[in-house]
């Protein structure tokens, strides 16, 4: 089971999310921004539409593997010419099943 | 002439690709993207479709495959690379070309016969047109906005690296109207529209002569061959 009832992590997990870089044109959350305008939520401006990756570790989280993340995060998870990194984080750390 | 093209999951075009290089005059070699092993070819095509499923971002997936680390090594050896399409968003996520590929501004998918201008008449696969020369092939695809940043852009600008551009439409807001580029050295070249769909009169773009009867694909074939003998004489 990766989740208690309340769906927090119950595993080690780093969450680590991209979104397209602010000065690109981003289609998808253009479309998105026209269909709520057209429903009347006009006090939404704009949305930008990014990625969530969760990633389930096994073992707890140290700082070797949160810069493996970090790497990864860089190289595979987004590609720097049109995504940035905006944040990685530890959910749940594995260290006495605490999540923070 | 041995020509390999690769198969990923999902291209669709392989098949097309292999057809050209047998049109073209040399001989097709199916190469499998989980091979260690490019079986001797002295070209490389990547062809277009959906590898993964356009998963993560387009090609990105397909760049992580085993091949790819082969593919590397032999553009960076001088070996001709020819990526299509999907084939030329895996060659920006393997590194090979400069640049991305995003989703088309118009948000949607576009399909037409393309014209386009050659800009580098030099390169491995483009030797076979004169420059500035106007031809037209298909374009397919739903995420063919070619960016990259100023500096890269004026890189490309001022070292002729633009092989090719789009012309009186720009279907996807590719920037400078890009439509395909090339590395320094010109054997690896990369561009959105399909040249292996232009290579048979009856099943191309039309064209002032006749319905269908456009092969200006072709030519990217039969130069990456004349170069190969050019190189090995």
């Amino acid at each position: 089971m990766l989740f208690d009832e309340n769906l927090e992590f119950l595993v080690p997990t780093i969450v680590v999310e991209v979104m397209p870089k602010a000065v690109l044109l981003d289609p998808a959350g253009k479309a998105l921004t026209g269909a709520l305008n057209r429903l009347g939520k006009t006090t939404i401006s704009e949305v930008r539409i990014g990625k969530r990756f969760e990633l389930t570790v096994d073992g707890p989280v140290d700082a070797q593997l949160l810069a493996e993340v970090r790497d990864l995060a860089a190289d595979i998870f987004s590609n720097e010419v049109i995504e940035d990194v905006v944040s990685i984080t530890v959910v749940n750390d594995g260290v006495a099943g605490e999540t923070h | 002439m041995r020509i390999g093209v690769i198969t990923f999951p999902g291209s669709l075009d392989d098949r097309d690709a292999q057809r050209a290089v047998r049109l073209a005059g040399a001989e097709p070699v199916a190469l499998w993207h989980g091979d260690h092993d490019l079986h001797g070819v002295e070209a490389i095509i990547l062809p277009g479709g959906f590898s993964y499923g356009d998963y993560l971002r387009c090609g990105s997936i397909a760049a992580l495959s085993p091949i790819m680390s082969e593919v590397i090594e032999a553009a960076n050896n001088g070996m001709p690379v020819l990526g299509i399409c999907n084939g030329f968003q895996i060659l920006v996520e393997a590194h090979l070309l400069p640049g991305g590929l995003v989703r088309n501004d118009h948000g949607t998918f576009v399909c037409r016969d393309q014209k386009l201008r050659v800009d580098n008449a030099t390169t491995a696969w483009t030797s076979g047109f004169t420059w500035g020369q106007e031809i037209t092939i298909p374009l397919k695809n739903g995420e063919g906005g070619f960016i990259a940043d100023q500096e890269t852009l004026d890189r490309l600008e001022g070292e002729g690296l633009v092989a090719f551009r789009y012309l009186e439409v720009n279907p996807n807001g590719s920037l400078n109207d890009i439509a395909g580029i090339t590395n320094t050295r010109g054997n690896v070249v990369g561009l959105m529209p399909h040249p292996e769909h232009a290579v048979e009169a009856g099943f191309g773009p039309d064209t002032a002569d006749a319905m269908r009867s456009g092969v200006d694909g072709l030519t990217f074939f039969t130069s990456v061959i004349a170069s190969t003998l050019l190189a090995n004489a």
